[in-house]
């Protein structure tokens, strides 16, 4: 099983931005999590970064997310995960991220 | 009238059922053999023919003729000569007449395809009943050879075994086995019997009997060898015989010992390419007395040594060409991502056959490679666990994926699913990729050793890389607001996951290794 490259896609909704990840969270999403999240602050309200198609996050792919964490803090905007599986609910829940994000579980909540 | 075999034709000398017996006489069967005069003559005419009309002789026109035969009537079909009616003279001494000829000819048109059909269904019968015979005795040999292969592989640390064994439909005399010697040392036999089926399968289980005596009697591998020769020889069948490799491998050393009865080469693949292992010797159970020569090789650490049998060598693509052994060196010399040598070359092969290729012998293959400079414990054979998986990656980023993956496919058998599987699935990752990155600091000529072993009441994966000689750092519970306000890198969470996903965790540095332990409970637990 390889790692599967990963991509982002920008998403304007009525209440801010969804980022829709494909693939594989590690140190190489790193340039494409923060051109993303570049994109998606160009328009207000919150960030929500969509893990339905991710299939694997490890340690180093939480340590771009917390790198998301950071730009956000920085400019004071809200940012949620969306379809997270249960066990990288767990994996959030752990390593504190779901304090500093909001967990949402569909995506009428976001739109 | 009586029915003969094919080309053969009798029958009484008058057909009237209302002669008394004592004026008939039975005519012997007489075969026509193929390319008689008669044979012809029969053929190109397709009618009742009188011998006293042929001016020629064959050897089944004068035997008829000294039977009394007057008229050979030809059953034809499709153009083959099925059989033949003799008859002798007519009772009323008269001539056979126009009409009594046509009678005949009109019988034997319609006895022939009746002939021709029941000659095809009784080979036909013959045929199923050879199949039945011969597949019978395939799955004979093939449960002789099942039986007697190795049930599970060796587990040792710091050693990586693998095997492959696949029958031809024919079922060769393949074999291969592992015999445990003492505390340190393992016994490697591969072998090949000529012949197939129950023959092949019967000699093989004698020879690995002899085998498996002869090495715990003798430290020698080439002494073991002419012994199961001297025992073999008065007991092979006549034109069979037995190739074979055997090698002690001291597992605490690296030190192999190896001699060989007329067997496929060994190879062994270093960091400097890949070495033929010489020993000359003659096959065993061709001539008493025969001695063996002895060599010795160290394997050292990420070295492997690759075991065949002539049916990888031997096996031919679609335009006929052997695979060879330079192309099985050559395969020999490739590293893969997963180092899963047996697979790759059994993929290889399979490529170089063709798809739906019928399979031309045995395949057998042994793997042995050398994960670690040193035994990483003093107990090499494991006792008390049952290895449920051994296994290597290179040291090369993304590898853990490949270990997650093996891992995952090992503990699902226990009954792990769900969230303990996905706890363990991230804790073997992250494990693995320190070991990649950290330990082996991404050098893909070291490898990283993975074992997954199992108790009634534990899983425990065992991972080992090079970095023995760096200290092993604790896991700390991450600042978050610390790394958000970018107070500290937003890196440092592996070993906090690790700890957090399994029941326990243990590390220890040995020999200059750094091995991990990664424990879930069977029952409960995190």
């Amino acid at each position: 099983m390889a790692d599967e490259e990963f991509s982002a896609t920008v998403r304007v909704t009525d209440k801010g931005s969804v980022i829709e990840l494909v693939g594989t969270v590690n140190r190489m999403a790193k340039e494409g999590m923060e051109s993303a999240y570049v994109q998606a602050a160009r328009s207000p309200g919150e960030i929500v970064l969509d893990f339905k198609k991710v299939d694997y996050i490890n340690s180093t792919g939480i340590a771009v997310i917390v790198g998301v964490l950071a730009m956000a803090r920085a400019e004071q905007r809200a940012v949620g995960a969306l379809r997270l599986t249960d066990h990288y609910k767990e994996v959030f829940e752990i390593t504190r991220l779901a304090d500093f994000m909001h967990i949402y579980e569909d995506t009428a909540s976001v739109n | 009238m009586r029915k003969r075999s094919k080309r053969t034709g009798a029958v009484r000398d008058d057909s009237s059922s209302s002669v008394p017996d004592s004026q008939t006489r039975e005519i012997e069967a007489i075969e026509i053999p193929p390319g008689d005069t008669l044979e012809t003559i029969l053929l190109s005419s397709g009618v009742p023919v009188e011998l006293s009309g042929i001016e020629v002789e064959s050897e089944a026109i004068n035997r008829l003729r000294g039977q009394g035969v007057e008229l050979v009537v030809p059953l034809i079909g499709q153009g083959e000569l099925l059989g033949a009616l003799y008859l002798g003279h007519r009772l009323s001494d008269q001539p056979y007449s126009t009409d009594d000829r046509r009678l005949l000819g009109n019988l034997a048109s319609q006895v022939a395809p009746a002939m021709k059909v029941a000659q095809l269904v009784r080979e036909q019968q013959a045929e199923a009943k050879e199949r039945e015979r011969i597949e019978q005795e395939l799955k004979v040999a093939a449960l002789i050879q099942q039986t007697l292969l190795p049930k599970e592989l060796p587990s040792i640390n710091g050693w990586n075994v693998d095997a492959f064994y696949r029958p031809a439909r024919a079922v060769g005399g393949d074999f291969y086995d592992f015999i445990q010697l003492d505390d340190r040392r393992l016994g490697v036999v591969i072998g090949d019997v000529t012949d197939k089926g129950v023959p092949a399968a019967l000699v093989m289980a004698t020879c690995r009997s002899m085998l498996r005596a002869a090495a715990a009697q003798h430290d020698s591998p080439s002494a073991v060898l002419a012994d199961v020769n001297e025992h073999l020889v008065p007991e092979i069948p006549p034109a069979m015989f037995v190739t074979c490799l055997y090698a002690i491998i001291d597992i605490e050393d690296g030190q192999v010992v190896f001699a060989n009865a007329g067997h496929n080469l060994p190879y062994v693949r270093t960091s400097d390419g890949v070495l033929e292992l010489r020993a000359t010797g003659m096959p065993l159970g061709l001539m008493p007395d025969m001695t063996y020569d002895e060599r010795t090789h160290a394997l050292g650490a990420g070295d492997v040594m690759v075991l065949t049998s002539d049916g990888i060598t031997e096996a031919h693509s679609p335009e006929g060409e052997m695979y060879g052994f330079s192309r099985l060196m050559g395969r020999v010399a490739k590293k893969t991502r997963d180092e899963d040598i047996c697979s790759s070359l059994v993929g290889d092969l399979e490529t170089w056959t063709g798809p739906g290729a019928e399979q031309e012998d045995d395949i057998t293959l042994v793997v042995i490679r050398r994960t670690a400079s040193a035994s990483v414990s003093a107990d090499a054979f494991h006792t008390g666990e049952e290895a449920l998986i051994e296994f290597t990656v290179p040291s090369v980023e993304g590898n853990e994926r490949v270990a997650i993956a093996k891992v995952a496919e090992a503990v699902r058998s226990l009954g792990f699913e769900g969230s303990r599987l996905e706890k363990l699935k991230t804790a073997v990752g992250e494990t693995v990729m320190n070991a990649i990155e950290h330990g082996n600091e991404n050098n893909p000529d070291l490898d990283v050793s993975i074992r997954v072993a199992v108790t009634p009441q534990r899983v425990t994966v065992r991972v080992v890389d090079n970095g023995g000689d760096k200290d092993i750092p604790h896991a700390v519970t991450p600042d978050l607001e610390a790394k958000i306000a970018g107070d500290q890198t937003p890196r440092g969470w592996g070993l906090f996951l690790i700890e957090q996903m399994v029941d326990e965790v243990s590390t220890a540095r040995e020999n200059g290794h750094h091995i991990v332990e990664l424990v879930m409970n069977r029952e409960g637990g995190a």
